[in-house]
C-alpha cells in the first residue's frame, strides 16, 4: 500500500488496483434499512485520489451534467486538502453527498476516464461521496460568500434534485429564492422515491439545510397550478419562475388485472415505505407484507422497489424485465446488490395478465419470454414474444416499476405554457427557457424520466438562464 | 399548520370541523378536496370539502371515524391543529342547466354534495334529492338540503324515518309517480353508488359518481387510486374524483378500498392495546 503521501509527478508510478468500499453483508443488510456501502476511510481515499493521472484536458469533467472540476478535486483528497476539496466540488454541485450515491458514473464521468482505458477507472463517485461525507462530519457546512441581496425574487416549483439546485445556484449569487412543495416534506424523489438503503435520509437533510442556510425558503402543501398558479405567483411579486415538477405519474402496463388488489406502481409502494414510514413502528400509513412480490421493470426503481420489498416482507422477491442483462438500465452496482441480497432475476420475460382471486387479490402473474429481435428506435435490439412460452408465476404483489410520465398539474392549468404530445413542457436545452417569459423548466417535466443528475444539470442551466434573465428587469 | 376554528359531532361517529386553511379556501369549487395530515406519524388521508369561506380563510369538511386515523382526528378540538391541510385536489364539478338535477347520497357521503347541490341550484337547475341513512339518528345535513332543493325525500334502512328501503326505492317509487330528472350526482357508500347507477342506467338518467378510493399524495403521483370508467383506468385525484356513474367499475372500488382491512383492524386493536387516553372512550363507543 502507498503511504498515502502525495505522489511525485514524473515517478514512475506504481499500478494500484481500485479501491473497493467496505459492505454491509448481504445476510445482514437484507434484514436493516442501513446504507449498504459504508464508504472510504481518509486512508483510502488518498490511495484512491492517487490512482487519478490528473489529466491536463480532463474527459471526466465532459461527462459531468454539473461540469464539476474532478482532477482538481481529486488532487485536493490526494494532497490531503479535504476541505478545499469539498469546496471544489461544491462551486458547481449542490447535493455532492446525494449526487456521490445515486449518479450513474459509470456511464457518464467514470466511462471517460482515461485510467479506464486500460485498467479500472477511477472510482470517482466514491470520491465524491466520501468528500461531501467528510464535509457532513465537520458539522455545519462553510457557507460561501454571498453577495448582497439583489431584490430579485424566484419561485421555484417542486423541491426535488432540479429545483433544489436551481434554488442553491441563485441564492448564492444573492437572489431570494422561494421553493413550493407539494408534499409535506422537501426534496421530492429524493424522498418518497430513493430508499434510505441507498441514501440516508440524514445526508438528504443536511443537504437541505444547506440550502436553507443559503437564505432558500420552502414552502410545503402547496400544488403550484392548484392552490396558487403561476400567473398569481408572478402577481405576487415573483420576477421569474422555475417548473421543475418531475415526472411523477407512473405509467401501467395495460394488461388484465392490473387493478386487482395488490398491485401497486412502484411510486406507490415506495411512497408508502419511505415517505410515510410504513415499515416502521409508530406509523399509521399500511402497507402489504408480500409473500412473493413480482417487480415488473429493470431500472433504478425497480431494483428499489425490489429490495425494499424484500426487507419490508422478509419473503422472496422476483424481477421480471423483458430485455436481457445487456440492455438493463439501472446502475451497475444497484443491480449488483440486488442479486447479492437474492432478488431472483426473471430475464427476457414481460408480463401479460395479473390473475386474482375471488376476493379481487393477486395470486399470479402470467408471462411470456421474449427473445430479441432487430434494433429499435432506443438502439436496443427489440423484445419480441416466442409464442407458445407463457407461464405463470404465483405471488400476491406486484409492483410495476416501468416508467413516470410527467405530472399534469402544472401543464393543465397555465396557459401559454407549450406542452408536447407526451405532456412534457417545451423548454430550451441550453437555457430551460419555456414559452412563456420568465418561466423555465428543467428536470423530468421536460425531459420525461431520467436522472437526479441530468435533472441537476438542467437546473444548473436554467439558473444561468434565470440570472441572465434578471439583468434584463428593471431593478427591483 | 391548520388550526381548528370549531368542531362539533353531527350525529354518532360524524364530526364537523371548520379548519384555517386561507389558501385552500380562496381556491375551493365545488366537488374539490383537500388531503390532511393530523400529526407527524398519520396517513396522509383525502377528504372532500363541504364548504369554503374565502373571507375567513376557513373550510369546513365533516369526517366519519373508520379507522385509526379518523378516530384520531375527531378526538382534535377547536383551537388545536391539522398538520397539513393541501388542496384543492382534483377536478371540480362541471355543472351545466340540465334542468331537473336529483342528488342520490347516502351516510358521510350526504356531505360530498352539498356543494355540488348548492353550485347546481346557483346555476339555475331544480334540484331535487333522495338522501338515505342507516337510521334516523345518523341522518346529516337535511335541513341544509332544504334549503337549496325544490323537494328532499329521505330513506332510512330501519324506517325509522322517511320511507323504508334505501335511496334507490324512493328514487324509483319518484319517477313512477311521474318526476322527470335530466342528470343525477350520486355520491355515498360504494355499494350505494353501485346500486344507484344500475338504476340511473336502466332509467336513462345519465349521472356522475363521486368516488373514494384510496389515496397517497392526491397529485397524480402514486396511482394508488385507480379506477375503472368503461374500461379504462383513470386516476381518481387528477383525472376525477367525478366520472361518469354508468361506467363505473364499482365492484373494482369495493375491492380496492378493502385492500388494507386486516392491517386497520390491527391498528385499531393496536390502539386499545396500548392502553393510550382514547381507550375508554373507543370502548365506550363500541359498546354504545
Amino acid at each position: 500500500m502507498p503511504d498515502g503521501t502525495a505522489a511525485p509527478k514524473k515517478a514512475k508510478r506504481e499500478r494500484v488496483p481500485r479501491v473497493k468500499m467496505a459492505e454491509q453483508a448481504p445476510e445482514k443488510r437484507i434484514h436493516n434499512f442501513e446504507e449498504v456501502p459504508f464508504g472510504y476511510t481518509e486512508e483510502q481515499a488518498i490511495v484512491e485520489a492517487n490512482r487519478c493521472l490528473i489529466c491536463k484536458r480532463p474527459k471526466c469533467v465532459d461527462g459531468c451534467p454539473v461540469n464539476i472540476d474532478i482532477p482538481k478535486f481529486i488532487a485536493q483528497i490526494r494532497d490531503g486538502d479535504f476541505l478545499g476539496a469539498a469546496r471544489t466540488v461544491r462551486a458547481t454541485n449542490s447535493l455532492p453527498a446525494v449526487c456521490g450515491r445515486v449518479c450513474p458514473q459509470a456511464e457518464q464521468c467514470e466511462v471517460l476516464c482515461v485510467e479506464g482505458i486500460k485498467h479500472e477507472p477511477v472510482a470517482i463517485g466514491n470520491l465524491e461521496r466520501f468528500i461531501a461525507d467528510w464535509e457532513l462530519a465537520q458539522g455545519q457546512i462553510a457557507l460561501p460568500e454571498i453577495p448582497p441581496p439583489t431584490g430579485y425574487r424566484i419561485a421555484v416549483v417542486g423541491s426535488g434534485p432540479a429545483g433544489l439546485t436551481v434554488a442553491g445556484d441563485l441564492a448564492k449569487i444573492g437572489h431570494d429564492v422561494t421553493v413550493f412543495e407539494a408534499l409535506h416534506r422537501p426534496s421530492g424523489v429524493l424522498a418518497y422515491g430513493i430508499p434510505e438503503f441507498r441514501l440516508p435520509r440524514p445526508v438528504v437533510k443536511s443537504e437541505i439545510e444547506y440550502i436553507q442556510r443559503l437564505g432558500v425558503k420552502f414552502v410545503y402543501d402547496v400544488v403550484i397550478g392548484v392552490t396558487v398558479t403561476v400567473d398569481e405567483l408572478f402577481e405576487q411579486g415573483f420576477h421569474a419562475v422555475f417548473i421543475g415538477t418531475g415526472a411523477g405519474l407512473p405509467r401501467m402496463m395495460n394488461v388484465p388485472g392490473e387493478n386487482l388488489v395488490g398491485v401497486y406502481s412502484a411510486n406507490e409502494f415506495l411512497t408508502r415505505v419511505n415517505l410515510m414510514g410504513a415499515s416502521r413502528d409508530g406509523y399509521d400509513t399500511p402497507v402489504r407484507l408480500a409473500k412473493h412480490t413480482v417487480v415488473v421493470g429493470g431500472g433504478n426503481t425497480a431494483m428499489d422497489a425490489a429490495r425494499v420489498s424484500l426487507r419490508v416482507s422478509g419473503n422472496p422477491v422476483t424481477l421480471a424485465y423483458r430485455r436481457s442483462m445487456e440492455e438493463i438500465p439501472a446502475r451497475r452496482e444497484e443491480i449488483h446488490h440486488a442479486i447479492e441480497e437474492g432478488i431472483k432475476f426473471e430475464l427476457l420475460v414481460a408480463p401479460l395478465e395479473v390473475l386474482g382471486d375471488e376476493r379481487g387479490q393477486v395470486k399470479a402473474i402470467q408471462c411470456i419470454r421474449m427473445g430479441l429481435g432487430e434494433p429499435d428506435d432506443s438502439g436496443r435490439r427489440r423484445p419480441e414474444p416466442i409464442a407458445g412460452s407463457e407461464f405463470v408465476m404465483e405471488c400476491d404483489t406486484v409492483i410495476v416499476a416501468i416508467g413516470n410520465s410527467p405530472n399534469p398539474i402544472i401543464p393543465r392549468n397555465t396557459p401559454g405554457l407549450e406542452v408536447s404530445k407526451w405532456g412534457t413542457v417545451v423548454a430550451d436545452e441550453a437555457t430551460g427557457a419555456t414559452s412563456r417569459p420568465g418561466v423555465y423548466a428543467g428536470g423530468d417535466i421536460v425531459s420525461g424520466a431520467a436522472t437526479v443528475i441530468l435533472a441537476m444539470g438542467a437546473g444548473r442551466k436554467a439558473a444561468t438562464a434565470i440570472h441572465e434573465y434578471l439583468q434584463t428587469l428593471p431593478k427591483p | 399548520m391548520h388550526r381548528i376554528h370549531s368542531h362539533r359531532v353531527l350525529a354518532e361517529k360524524i364530526h364537523e370541523f371548520w379548519i384555517e386553511a386561507p389558501l385552500v379556501a380562496r381556491k375551493y369549487r365545488a366537488g374539490q378536496f383537500v388531503i390532511v395530515r393530523t400529526h407527524e406519524f398519520g396517513e396522509r388521508i383525502p377528504l372532500t370539502v363541504v364548504e369554503a369561506d374565502a373571507n375567513s380563510g376557513r373550510i369546513r369538511l365533516i369526517v366519519q371515524e373508520a379507522g385509526k386515523s379518523t378516530i384520531l382526528m375527531c378526538r382534535l378540538q377547536a383551537g388545536e391543529h391539522f398538520l397539513d391541510v393541501v388542496g384543492p385536489l382534483g377536478r371540480a364539478t362541471h355543472i351545466e342547466n340540465w334542468g331537473n338535477l336529483v342528488a342520490v347520497c347516502g351516510g358521510v357521503g350526504t356531505a360530498s354534495l352539498l356543494p355540488i347541490v348548492r353550485a347546481a341550484a346557483a346555476a339555475g337547475n331544480s334540484v331535487y334529492a333522495v338522501i338515505g341513512s342507516r337510521s334516523k339518528d345518523l341522518m346529516i345535513l337535511e335541513d341544509e338540503f332544504r334549503a337549496a332543493c325544490k323537494e328532499v325525500r329521505v330513506s332510512t334502512d330501519d324506517g325509522t324515518y322517511g320511507i323504508k328501503g334505501f335511496v334507490t326505492d324512493v328514487l324509483r317509487q319518484w319517477i313512477e309517480q311521474g318526476q322527470k330528472f335530466q342528470q343525477a350526482i350520486i355520491v355515498g357508500p360504494v355499494i350505494m353508488m353501485k346500486v344507484a347507477a344500475a338504476l340511473t342506467k336502466e332509467l336513462a338518467i345519465p349521472a356522475l359518481a363521486s368516488l373514494n378510493p384510496i389515496m397517497v399524495d392526491g397529485t397524480g403521483m402514486c396511482g394508488g387510486c385507480r379506477v375503472t370508467v368503461h374500461g379504462k383506468t383513470y386516476f381518481a385525484c387528477v383525472d376525477g374524483p367525478e366520472f361518469d356513474a354508468h361506467g363505473v367499475d364499482f365492484q373494482e372500488l369495493i375491492l380496492r378500498n378493502q385492500a388494507y382491512r386486516n392491517l386497520e383492524e390491527r391498528a385499531l386493536h393496536g390502539l386499545l392495546d396500548k392502553g393510550c387516553q382514547l381507550t375508554a372512550q373507543l370502548e365506550g363507543a363500541k359498546h354504545a
